[in-house]
């Protein structure tokens, strides 16, 4: 398959002809079964291929979607050095996606027609990054909270069946609790500052605590492709655990902050040793979704933006390329 | 000379070069998650943050030989408009990729050439920021020349905007070599770089890059100075603004 091809469509036919019960597809679920990565070349079920293109693509274009809420404050950062940290941090996220675009271009797709779908609408991003970032907290609050549950979710992929995923995150993960850490030092230094430090403080994690748990994806019972992802190993552990877990590690933070998680219902529950938390607003999270969040139209029309200004040095630098390559012939 | 004449001239020298590293740093920060490509927003990004590292050194140490307990936080952002000591080149706005690609080849020769000077420089400080910053530096070089060729030579709306990002900018260039009191005052102790030798090695330079580029040079233009005096274009100040908020609206914070 070349790069630039669409999967092959024939594939998909021969499966649906020979099923899920076919050789192949026995082989296929066995290896997964034992823990045998799956590699590009290898043998793949078209639902399979098209799960992890759908997934991969979404976490790529979510490390460029968020590159903007927090490059929203890298003029205004208040020192050289949290200038530098946040530089560097954004810097990161550009190369994450361009590890996860590049891991998915070995399932048959390029990072122009990925790119092309995001801009369409027809890939996603995650939905987080269509809240706005209105003072320094928020840099605080999103390393902490959303890079928190990045993390979270991102762990068990280290184990993912898919190769290249697998050991994208790897290298991934081992940055994102570098950008974990210096979130929560913003934290600390504002919810123990002055009192206008403690407000922007607070109201950070009023605005970004209830998102980030919208960030582990619906409730299991709702979650529509998760069981299968389950079984293919893509995901590793399901929404509702991975959310719980974050609650449970988080909510002690914000105590040791001083900080009010803004969860009324918010409990420990000592007979299930976790805490109990209110209800998630689920409709916003759907809202937010389909494109109705605060940010949706602002993030996506940066990004289409930036592509559209780009066009003519990214032609130049291909007919460039033509000329060398013509003279040299 | 004085104790006094040389101490002040050595911080104003540290503030000239810290202050081209910042504004061309703060300025590079701008394309953050806007670039053409994903590589170049990185490439970018680097370049933005090797300048503000560099401003960094510098300031810190033109605020430790100030002796008044400013340091380089305190430079970079409680100083206003007429205490900036940048060349007006490096506060130009980004415009498209071309003109801060222009720019940044521009300006990235000539701090080559005062960098590989600085470095025997007999004040050990700035020596030893120059032997750091010049290997940044050097891939800057690489990095721009390759790109004024690529869009020069390229199609020709590339060449059309990078023959107007030089026509823009050209001006800007003279100020670079310009000397007063304070080079001269350092030159003499061994510390500070001779402009005026530089001049050369960097026409040179450029030239060879401009002409692969097919790119030709503005005729008759009159040069712009006045930024190391603190005489700026009216671009800086509201990058300073913006760059100085949090500092300006809640004065004495840890963040």
């Amino acid at each position: 398959m070349t790069k630039s091809g669409k999967p092959k469509s024939t594939t998909a036919m021969t499966e649906s002809i020979t099923g899920k019960d076919s050789p192949e597809a026995k082989a296929f679920q066995k290896k997964i079964d034992a823990d045998i990565t799956i590699e590009p070349k290898d043998w793949m079920p078209e639902a399979y291929r098209h799960t992890l293109i759908r997934q991969m693509s979404q976490h790529a274009h979510s490390e460029i979607v968020g590159m903007l809420p927090e490059g929203n404050w890298i003029g205004r950062a208040p020192s050289l050095r949290r200038k530098m940290i946040l530089l560097a941090k954004v810097q990161d996220e550009a190369g994450h996606g361009l590890y996860l675009y590049s891991a998915t271009e070995t399932l048959g797709i390029s990072r122009d027609q990925m790119i092309e779908q995001l801009h369409s609408g027809s890939a996603k991003y995650s939905s987080i990054f269509n809240y706005p970032t209105l003072t320094w907290a928020d840099m605080g609050a999103i390393g902490w909270l959303v890079d928190g549950a990045a993390i979270m979710n991102q762990v068990p992929l280290c184990r993912t069946s898919f190769g290249p995923y697998a050991r994208a995150m790897v290298r991934i993960c081992k940055e994102e609790s570098f950008h974990q850490r210096q979130g929560y030092e913003i934290m600390i230094a504002m919810a123990h500052g002055s009192p206008a430090q403690k407000v922007m403080a607070q109201s950070a994690i009023d605005r970004w605590w209830w998102p980030s748990l919208m960030m582990f994806g619906p409730p299991d019972a709702d979650s529509p492709h998760s069981a299968q992802s389950l079984k293919w190993k893509i995901k590793r552990t399901s929404n509702d655990t991975l959310r719980q877990k974050f609650i449970d590690v988080t909510v002690p933070q914000a105590e040791f902050l001083g900080l009010e998680v803004p969860d009324p219902d918010l409990k420990w529950n000592k007979k299930r040793d976790h805490y109990d938390f209110g209800e998630i607003d689920w409709d916003e999270f759907y809202q937010v979704i389909s494109g109705n969040g605060p940010c949706n139209k602002e993030r996506l029309d940066a990004r289409i933006k930036a592509w559209e200004d780009g066009k003519w040095v990214r032609d130049a630098a291909l007919a460039y390329e033509q000329k060398k390559q013509a003279a040299a012939a | 000379m004085t104790n006094k004449n040389k101490q002040m001239a050595l911080v104003e020298y540290a503030q000239r070069l810290g202050d081209n590293s910042l504004i061309l740093g703060q300025r590079l920060g701008e394309w953050c998650g806007h670039g053409p490509q994903l590589e170049l927003d990185i490439a970018l990004t680097n370049f933005s943050l090797d300048m503000i590292g560099q401003a960094n050194l510098y300031l810190g140490y033109a605020g430790e030989v100030e002796g008044k307990s400013r340091d380089a936080d305190a430079m970079a952002y409680l100083r206003d408009e007429l205490e900036f000591r940048n060349c007006l080149l490096v506060e130009q706005p980004n415009g498209d990729f071309g003109q801060t690609i222009m720019r940044h080849f521009l300006f990235s020769t000539f701090q080559h050439l005062h960098l590989e000077a600085l470095q025997s420089s007999k004040d050990e400080t700035l020596a030893g920021i120059a032997g750091k910053a010049i290997k940044e530096v050097a891939y800057h070089v690489k990095f721009s020349a390759d790109w004024v060729r690529r869009l020069g030579g390229g199609t020709p709306e590339s060449h059309q905007r990078m023959q107007t990002a030089l026509d823009n900018l050209w001006r800007f260039t003279g100020e670079l070599f310009e000397t007063d009191g304070v080079d001269a005052l350092l030159l003499a102790e061994g510390i500070a770089v001779d402009l005026s030798a530089l001049q050369d090695p960097w026409n040179t330079a450029v030239q060879t890059v401009l002409k692969d580029a097919g790119l030709r040079l503005p005729k008759g233009q009159v040069v712009v100075s006045g930024g190391r005096k603190g005489n700026h274009s009216e671009h800086l100040g509201p990058m300073l603004a913006e760059m100085q908020f949090l500092q300006r609206a809640y004065p004495g914070l840890d963040w």
